[in-house]
C-alpha cells in the first residue's frame, strides 16, 4: 500500500482491517453490505447496460467491459460483476481485505484482478469506474475523485455512491446502524464526512466528469430490503456520470 | 462427463441452450473443472426432476443425483400413484419443457362430483363453470418421470447422475461438496434437497420438522369399470375420510380406468389393504357410483399413512429444501406435489433474479427470499387442511348432518356453493384435499 497516497486515511483502513476478514460473512461487520448488495448490484447493471447499449437480459450482460471498483473491499461487488461478464478489476488500500477478496474469488472459480494499493498508482483506464461506500472514507475527496475520473475512458461512466449529509443519515445511517440495531461497527462512519448529493456532482464537475442521475438506496425494514428511490436521497445515494470526451480526440 | 444424446427431435429451446454454451468464460466460474454446478439437486423423482428440468431450461448448470436408477422408478409396480396436476403445476411442467410430451397423456377432468355418506349426488362442478376449462390433468406418476428423464437427458446444462450413493456432503467455505459412491466429487454454490419425506439432506442440515399423525391411512390403486368415467373426478365423504375416484386415460386394452384414492381410519388389521381381492372388488363396486358398473382393482394395492409434515426451516447454509422434504400435506393423489411445484417454481425465479444480480445463489440473502416466498403459502395450507380434516372426518351425528344441510342449501346460491366447494374440496382426504386446487386454479385461469 502506497503510503504516501493523498486519498488513504490510515485511520479508516486500520479500523476496517480488524473486521476484513469477515468481509464475506453475511452476519458480520459488513451485512449491511451484503443486505444491499442485490439491489445495488441491480441499479449497476441497469446504469452500466443502458450507458453502453448493452442488453440487460443477456446472461452475460456486462460482457467486454473493463470496470475498475476503487475501495473493492472484500469484492462484495467485484464478484457479481465478474458473473455477469465483466472484465473486473479491484483496488483497496487494505491488504487484509484483498487477501479476503482474492481468496473468496479462486474459492468460488471467478477471475478477477485485486491489487493493493490506490487508484492514483494505477495507469490503464476503464469503461467504467465504480467508487461505492469509499468516497466517505478517503481523506482528500477531490484527489480521489479526480483519480477515479482519470481512470474511466473518455465518454465512459463513473458511478459513485455514498452516505448524504442530512439529519437522517446521522439519525439512520450513523446512531441507528453503528449504536442501535448494531449492523456495523461503531466508528464505521465519521458523519463529518458524509456528503450532499451536490457537493460529490460538483467534484465530479470538477474532475472534468458530467453527473446525469442521482438515485436513492432506501431501506425498507417491512420487506427488509433496500430498494431505489428516485427521490429520497436522504440517506444512501449513487450518482452516476459520463467522463467527458477530451477535446483532442472525440470518438463519436 | 459422458452424455446420452436423446434420441426424438429436440423442439425445445435449442438456439438458447447453444448461445449459453458458446457464451465466452470471461470471468465465468471455471468450465475446465466438469463437476462445478451452478445448483445441485439431491433426489430425481418427480419434483427433484423437475426442478432441474426448470432449472436446466433456463441455462443453469444442475447435477441431479439421485440414488434409483430411472428404470426402476419407471415401472407400474413402483408406487402405483397418479397425479391431478393442476393448472398452476401445467404451466410450470411447461416451463420445465415436458408438457408438450405430457399432453397427448394426459385425462382432463371435466366434471367433480361431491357425495356425502350413502347420499346421491349432492354437489356436481361442471367445467362449464369455469369456462370450458378442464379443472386438471390426471396422469401415472411413472409417465411424468418418464418424461422427466427424457428432458434431462436432452439438456446439456442437467447432469442426471442415477443411480448414485452420496458418500459425503460437505460444507466447503463457499462451495457445497459431493462426494459420490466410487470418489467422484462434485461442487456447486448451492445444494437442494429434494429427496422427499425422509429426507436425507434435511437430515444431514439439522433441520428437524414438526410432524403428526391423522391415524388415517390411504390405499391407492387403479382400478377398471364397466363403464366409462366421462371424466368425471368423485370425491365421496366418508366417516372414515374420503373416497376419491379420479379419471385415467383407457388402459392399453381399452378398459375404462379410474385411479382410486379410499382414505380409512381404522387398525391396520381391519384395512382393506388385506382384504381378499372379490371382497375388495366387491368394496370398490359398493362405494363407486352406481353408473361405473363393476368394478375391479388393476395392479397393485398400495397403502400410505397420512400425516402432516413441516420443516422449521427451509434453508441451512447453502441448502434449501423444497416440496416434500420441506413439507409433506399427504403423499397421495399429488395434491402435495401441486404445493410442492410451487417452491420449485418460486425457487427458479428466486435464482433467475440472483443470476441477473450477479449474486452468489447460495448466499444467505438469497436463500432468505426463497424461505419468505414460500413459507407463508405452505404454513396456511398446513393449517387449514388440518382442521377442514378433523371437520368431516368425524362420524358424531350433528357434523354429517349439518355437512348434508350445507350441502343441500349451498348447492341452490352459485356464490355460497363456490365457496362451500372449495371447503369441502379443502377437506378432502385427509388435507387439502384431492380436487380443492384443481377448482381454484381452473377458476383463475378461466
Amino acid at each position: 500500500m502506497n503510503a504516501k497516497s493523498t486519498t488513504v486515511d490510515p485511520d479508516e483502513i486500520s479500523h476496517f482491517a480488524k473486521d476484513s476478514a469477515h468481509w464475506w460473512d453475511e452476519h458480520g461487520p459488513f451485512a449491511p453490505i451484503h443486505r444491499m448488495n442485490p439491489t445495488r448490484v441491480g441499479y449497476l447493471k441497469a446504469t452500466i447496460c443502458a450507458h453502453f447499449d448493452k442488453n440487460v437480459k443477456d446472461l452475460k450482460a456486462l460482457k467486454g467491459l473493463s470496470i475498475l471498483d476503487a475501495g473493492c473491499g472484500g469484492g462484495v461487488v467485484c464478484e457479481p460483476m465478474a458473473r455477469l461478464g465483466a472484465h473486473i478489476m479491484g483496488i483497496d488500500a487494505d491488504q487484509v481485505a484483498i487477501n479476503a477478496a482474492t481468496e473468496h474469488a479462486e474459492r468460488s472459480g471467478l477471475k478477477i484482478a485485486y491489487v493493493c494499493g490506490t487508484t492514483e498508482t494505477l495507469k490503464e483506464q476503464f469503461d467504467v469506474v465504480l467508487a461505492l461506500e469509499i468516497v466517505e472514507h478517503v481523506a482528500d475527496v477531490e484527489a480521489f475523485v479526480q483519480s477515479c475520473v482519470d481512470r474511466c475512458k473518455p465518454g465512459g461512466l463513473i458511478i459513485f455512491s455514498t452516505l448524504n449529509k442530512t439529519w437522517k443519515s446521522m439519525a439512520l445511517a450513523k446512531i441507528t446502524a453503528e449504536y442501535i440495531v448494531r449492523w456495523v461497527p461503531p466508528g464505521t462512519h465519521d458523519w463529518k464526512k458524509f456528503m450532499k448529493p451536490s457537493t460529490l456532482a460538483a467534484s465530479l464537475r470538477r474532475a472534468g466528469a458530467t453527473p446525469f442521475e442521482a438515485m436513492g438506496l432506501v431501506f425498507n425494514p417491512l420487506k427488509n430490503e433496500f430498494l431505489l428511490s428516485t427521490n429520497d436521497l436522504d440517506v444512501n445515494y449513487f450518482i452516476a456520470a459520463t467522463k467527458d470526451q477530451n477535446k483532442e480526440k472525440s470518438k463519436k | 462427463m459422458s452424455k446420452t444424446r436423446n434420441t426424438t427431435p429436440d423442439m425445445h429451446n435449442k438456439p438458447r441452450r447453444s448461445a449459453v454454451k458458446a457464451a465466452p468464460k470471461l470471468g465465468a466460474a471455471k468450465k475446465s473443472n466438469n463437476d462445478h454446478y451452478d445448483v445441485m439437486i439431491i433426489g430425481g423423482g418427480l419434483s427433484g426432476g423437475a426442478l432441474a428440468s426448470l432449472l436446466g431450461t433456463e441455462g443453469f448448470r444442475v447435477a441431479c443425483i439421485d440414488r434409483d436408477a430411472p428404470v426402476t422408478q419407471t415401472t407400474e409396480e413402483f408406487d402405483g400413484r397418479t397425479t391431478a396436476i393442476s393448472w398452476g403445476s401445467q404451466k410450470i411442467l411447461d416451463r420445465a419443457g415436458v408438457w408438450d410430451e405430457l399432453d397427448p397423456l394426459a385425462c382432463p377432468i371435466r366434471t367433480i362430483d361431491i357425495l356425502d355418506g350413502g347420499s346421491p349426488v349432492l354437489l356436481r362442478f361442471g367445467s362449464e363453470e369455469v369456462g370450458d376449462q378442464s379443472f386438471g390433468w390426471i396422469f401415472e406418476n411413472r409417465l411424468i418421470r418418464i418424461a422427466l428423464f427424457n428432458r434431462m437427458k436432452e439438456l446439456d446444462s442437467v447432469d442426471h447422475l442415477a443411480p448414485a450413493q452420496i458418500e459425503k456432503l460437505e460444507q466447503n467455505g463457499d462451495v457445497m461438496q459431493v462426494t459420490l459412491k466410487g470418489g467422484r466429487t462434485l461442487t456447486a454454490p448451492l445444494v437442494v434437497g429434494a429427496d422427499g419425506r425422509n429426507s436425507f439432506t434435511r437430515d444431514w442440515a439439522g433441520i428437524t420438522s414438526r410432524s403428526w399423525s391423522y391415524n388415517q391411512r390411504a390405499i391407492v390403486c387403479v382400478a377398471e369399470h364397466e363403464h366409462p368415467h366421462n371424466n368425471v373426478a368423485v370425491e365421496h365423504f366418508h366417516e372414515q375420510g374420503p373416497f376419491a375416484t379420479l379419471p385415467m386415460m383407457d388402459g392399453p386394452d381399452g378398459s375404462y380406468r379410474s385411479s382410486v384414492v379410499w382414505t380409512e381410519h381404522c387398525p391396520e388389521h381391519q384395512s382393506a389393504l388385506k382384504y381378499p381381492q372379490d371382497v375388495f372388488d366387491a368394496a370398490l363396486t359398493a362405494r363407486f357410483p352406481d353408473q361405473y358398473g363393476w368394478v375391479r382393482q388393476a395392479g397393485g394395492r398400495f397403502a400410505y399413512p397420512l400425516g402432516l409434515q413441516h420443516a422449521h426451516t427451509y434453508t441451512a447454509t447453502r441448502l434449501a429444501l423444497v416440496a416434500d422434504a420441506a413439507h409433506g400435506i399427504h403423499p397421495i393423489a399429488g395434491q402435495g406435489l401441486n404445493l410442492g411445484f410451487r417452491d420449485l417454481d418460486a425457487l427458479c425465479d428466486i435464482l433467475i433474479a440472483a443470476r441477473d444480480d450477479g449474486s452468489d445463489f447460495g448466499s444467505d440473502e438469497i436463500l432468505a427470499r426463497y424461505e419468505r416466498a414460500r413459507r407463508a403459502d405452505n404454513m396456511a395450507m398446513a393449517g387449514a387442511t388440518d382442521s377442514l380434516n378433523r371437520l368431516f372426518s368425524t362420524g358424531l351425528p350433528p357434523l354429517p348432518l349439518l355437512r348434508k344441510i350445507g350441502l343441500k342449501m349451498v348447492a341452490k346460491f352459485p356464490p355460497a356453493k363456490q365457496f362451500f366447494m372449495q371447503q369441502a374440496m379443502g377437506a378432502g382426504s385427509g388435507s387439502r384435499g384431492l380436487l380443492h386446487d384443481l377448482v381454484r386454479e381452473a377458476k383463475t385461469a378461466s
